[in-house]
């Protein structure tokens, strides 16, 4: 999209008001997922798989259904009829097949039956009373081993178009890409690197457990409340799991409780529905935190090999990687996510790239804030370390000559428009963190990371009342402060105060079509529709102002918030504020609002530079990060506290997955570690502050220059953190969490 | 199974219900009370969201039952604010940013409160470690460490 009237001098954007939201979330007022109620409503519950896989080959719910407290039972013979496809164009079959099992179960956790009852309680206990007869099969969980020839196979037919013959039907989409010849570049290089690199399972990690209250009639008619990261989506899905029409479903996104990325699709949603069209009454929904680790979307496992050919001048001559994802027992692991990020910092004449999407018998996975490119950024990151370790290189000073700028040619295809890698690199080398001296037993890492960024499907309408405040509606969930930054791109252009505005969520009755909150697309894509429906009112107010003058619509400009009259008519009329036209807008032709829809293409990609100092303890293992700076670039701003916040979120949770947590799976195929107990994610005393640093370089294709920036900052902390503990404890690390037992083990080994 | 009678004062206010001897004390506060403020995260005591104070005592209202609430005094996220007068940490919270999602919030507010009744005067680790059982997955907590520092020593100068 081209835009030719870019805004560089600001009144309120760049400032940093309250958040609209900010009392309701205070009080214990905001309404997340599970805090809705309906008049008559029953509680659901689920029963999961304890099997890895197994044939469903009998289930008898004859018992939990003599229940008086139970009003129904349902099964996947519930559902509709969803047309299996492979890869991923079958994706309503994939997610039906995982909300509930077909004729097999395929991970432990995986739903096979569910129940509405009176109470929770109740429908619980009713859970114990369903018999279910299972066949155990053969299962496989680690990436390697589902690929070998004698794997057990999850599912016939699922591979798709891109998978090249002979291989193993887990494998089920294939990617392939670069430019260049890297043999002939290896052979140019003075050393040659060349390393492999597992990193584990983890989740989201959510602290708010997927919630749901749905209600569905025989009419085909139904209502959703759900606690979602995009509401159309879930509309869409629903409608087609159920065999409804979607418009006749009305579906509202409560309050996020976080998502990052593992509330863009539906688990329980359909179940409440289903559970709800045959009980007729509303039905509540909610998963405890075992049902979210086991049954909802981790990230992928990874396994990945890496060789990197150098010059001494820290000249990179070619790069080759091969990244094999698994996401579960369907398709959709981003191994070609990965593959396309990996190598994407540098401007690389000779690169090449494998990725592999590889099912096992594990939960579906879903995106984890920019799904695949923090596994790859460690293996080859940490490559890149080894290089300049042996080559005696600064690693910024390495990072600066390979560095990617407008004019490169990406890794992955096409040629960068301006960014901003080079900028983050100046200024971690200028950061006093970078010279700040190290003390023995510490090492210190450097890491930079990319993430594409994304536009999607928008729609953003904006009225203006009577007393001249405004409302804006998104259909975006605000997952982190955006209705702050909708507020300050509207005032921006309407020229009335922040506090003025208000932005409300809206449902699917109430605007089109809107794509999930991901791919850092909010403040981007919604923060450009609204200001090009603030665009849009202001044209309705000048074409007022300009009759209540007798002047042509093109001599009146719009300035400060008031209608002024130009050219010709310079000084004519005073200036006429909003409100002054608003107050008589009944009177003068209507109301008066603003309307935007668009499915914006120039998201621009974002680039940042992590460095972590890290100190390990040699007798238990144990590892604290003592100093982290987040350097990001954000385009431009609009509240940069929640962009540091942004920064400092995806930092910690990037020293989660480089220390703690994994997926942990038995010899049986089940999940091990279920509860936040045993899968633990960073606590306050474990971090140290995090510092931030924002790089503002203008993103070409927003009106303000923004880049979205939620997803980038988890990029380079596995990597930068990896880079850290290999340097302190004097031993590459090659597999990630680096948990205390396995630098222990690397300590002997080494 | 018959319910259990329980009288007992939440925010300052008595109050009564019904309930199952299984239900706990976060369930009756959510769907008996409508007192939705806590929070269920884990329904295991690790993640902090659903904390209160009983008898001025600092629990995961999870791990406490129901029936056991009787006759104590019990304090929430929603009693915080005196009326509509924000309490500092409320004030702090919204002006750092220290809530992304505010899932969270509650309970850390509800933590926040009990360390500075305890402790006027926290050390960065002190504040730290006694915030370790509330999780936070969007923030990384550096804002939430200095809101709570912030209003620790906004307060020391008020008192």
């Amino acid at each position: 999209m081209a835009l030719d009237d870019q805004k560089s001098i600001f009144t309120f954007v760049g400032t940093r008001p309250d958040r609209p939201d900010g009392l309701d979330k205070v009080t214990g007022r905001a309404r997340f997922g599970a805090d809705a109620h309906a008049p008559g409503m029953l509680h659901g519950a689920i029963l999961r798989s304890p099997h890895a896989h197994a044939r469903i080959v009998k289930i008898d719910a004859s018992k939990a259904e003599a229940l008086k407290d139970v009003k129904a039972v349902v099964t996947r013979a519930d559902f509709a009829e969803v047309p299996f496809e492979p890869g991923l164009e079958g994706e309503f079959w994939n997610v039906l097949e995982n909300v509930m099992a077909g004729e097999k179960t395929l991970y432990d956790g995986h739903a096979v039956a569910a129940v509405a009852a009176t109470s929770a309680l109740a429908a619980r206990d009713a859970l114990k009373l369903i018999e279910v007869e299972y066949e155990v099969l053969p299962h496989v969980t680690d990436v390697d081993k589902a690929m070998e020839a004698d794997a057990p196979v999850i599912r016939e037919g699922a591979a798709d178009y891109s998978v090249p013959e002979g291989m193993h039907p887990n494998v089920v989409r294939y990617h392939e890409s670069g430019h260049g010849d890297v043999e002939a570049g290896f052979a140019e290089a003075d050393l040659v690197v060349e390393d492999s690199f597992v990193t584990e399972a983890t989740h989201q990690g959510y602290i708010e457990p997927h919630a749901c209250l749905g209600s569905l009639g025989t009419d085909g008619k139904g209502e959703l409340w759900c606690t979602t990261q995009g509401h159309w989506i879930a509309q869409k899905t629903c409608a087609a799991l159920l065999g409804i029409e979607t418009s006749q479903l009305r579906v509202t996104a409560s309050e996020i409780g976080g998502g990052f990325g593992g509330k863009t699709t539906v688990f329980i949603e359909p179940v409440a529905l289903a559970l709800s069209r045959k009980a007729n009454r509303p039905v509540k929904l909610v998963m405890n935190r075992s049902e979210v680790f086991r049954a909802t979307g981790p990230t992928s496992s990874a396994s990945m090999d890496i060789k990197i050919g150098m010059k001494k001048d820290g000249t990179i001559t070619a790069a080759e990687g091969t990244f094999r994802l698994q996401g579960g027992a369907f398709p959709g692991a981003p191994g070609d996510m990965t593959a396309m990020c990996a190598f994407a910092p540098y401007n690389l004449t000779n690169v090449r790239q494998v990725g592999y999407d590889v099912m096992a018998n594990r939960p579906k996975q879903a995106a984890y804030r920019a799904p695949g490119a923090p596994m790859g950024a460690f293996a080859v990151e940490s490559v890149l370390d080894e290089l300049c370790n042996q080559l005696g290189l600064d690693p910024v000073d390495m990072r600066l000559k390979n560095a990617a700028a407008e004019g490169s040619k990406a890794s992955y295809g096409p040629t960068y428009e301006r960014i901003g890698l080079v900028e983050t690199l100046e200024a971690a080398k200028a950061h006093p963190h970078y010279s700040a001296p190290l003390k023995p037993g510490q090492g210190r890492g450097i890491s930079c990371g990319f993430w594409f960024n994304h536009g999607g499907e928008t729609s953003v309408s904006l009225a203006l009342s009577e007393d001249g405040s405004a409302q804006v509606m998104v259909g975006t969930p605000d997952i982190g402060g955006s209705r702050a930054s909708m507020a300050l791109m509207a005032a921006e252009i309407l020229g009335i105060p922040y506090e003025n505005i208000r932005v409300t969520i809206a449902d699917t009755a109430s605007l089109g079509y809107n794509d999930v909150s991901h791919g850092s697309r909010v403040t981007y894509a919604s923060g450009l529709a609204t200001i090009k429906a603030a665009k849009h009112a202001v044209e309705k107010l000048c074409e007022r102002a300009a009759a209540k003058w007798g002047i042509p619509v093109d001599a009146v400009k719009w300035e400060n918030g008031c209608a002024v009259p130009s050219g010709p008519n310079a000084g004519d009329f005073d200036p006429l504020p909003l409100a002054d036209i608003t107050a008589d807008m009944g009177a003068t032709g209507g109301p008066i609002s603003g309307h935007f829809e668009a499915t914006p293409e120039g998201a621009g990609v974002s680039f940042g530079t992590h460095i972590v100092d890290a100190e390990v303890d040699p007798e238990t293992g144990k590892t604290s990060v003592t100093r982290y700076t987040v350097i990001q670039d954000a385009g431009k701003a609009i509240h940069p506290t929640y962009v540091e916040g942004q920064y400092q979120g995806g930092a910690a949770q990037g020293i989660g997955w480089a220390l703690n947590e994994e997926y942990i799976y038995g010899e049986d195929g089940r999940l091990q570690n279920s509860i936040f107990l045993d899968y633990r994610i960073p606590v306050a005393s474990d971090l140290p502050m995090i510092d931030t640093v924002i790089v503002e370089v203008p993103n070409p294709g927003h009106p303000f220059g923004v880049r979205g920036v939620g997803e980038t900052g988890i990029v380079p902390p596995l990597a930068a953190i990896a880079n850290a503990v290999s340097n302190a404890a004097g031993v590459r690390m090659r597999q990630l969490p680096m948990s205390p037992p396995r630098i222990l083990a690397a300590l002997k080994d080494k | 199974m018959s319910k259990l009678h329980v009288t007992t004062t939440v925010n300052g206010d008595e109050v009564e219900y019904l309930c199952d001897p299984r239900e706990t004390l976060l369930d009756c506060l959510r769907d008996k009370l409508n007192l939705t403020g806590a929070k269920e995260g884990c329904g295991t005591g690790d993640c902090g969201a659903c904390s209160v104070t009983v008898d001025g005592r600092l629990v995961c209202s999870c791990l406490m039952l129901g029936v056991e609430a009787e006759g104590k005094q019990i304090e929430t996220v929603e009693g915080i604010a005196d009326g509509d007068v924000l309490h500092p940490l409320q004030k702090k919270f919204i002006e750092y940013a220290a809530l992304q999602c505010g899932i969270c919030t509650p309970g850390i507010l509800v933590a926040a409160k009990s360390l500075l009744e305890k402790n006027p005067d926290p050390t960065e680790e002190e504040a730290r470690y006694w915030l370790a059982g509330n999780l936070c997955r969007c923030t990384g907590y550096d804002k939430i460490i200095r809101a709570v520092m912030d209003t620790a020593a906004e307060l020391r100068e008020a008192s």
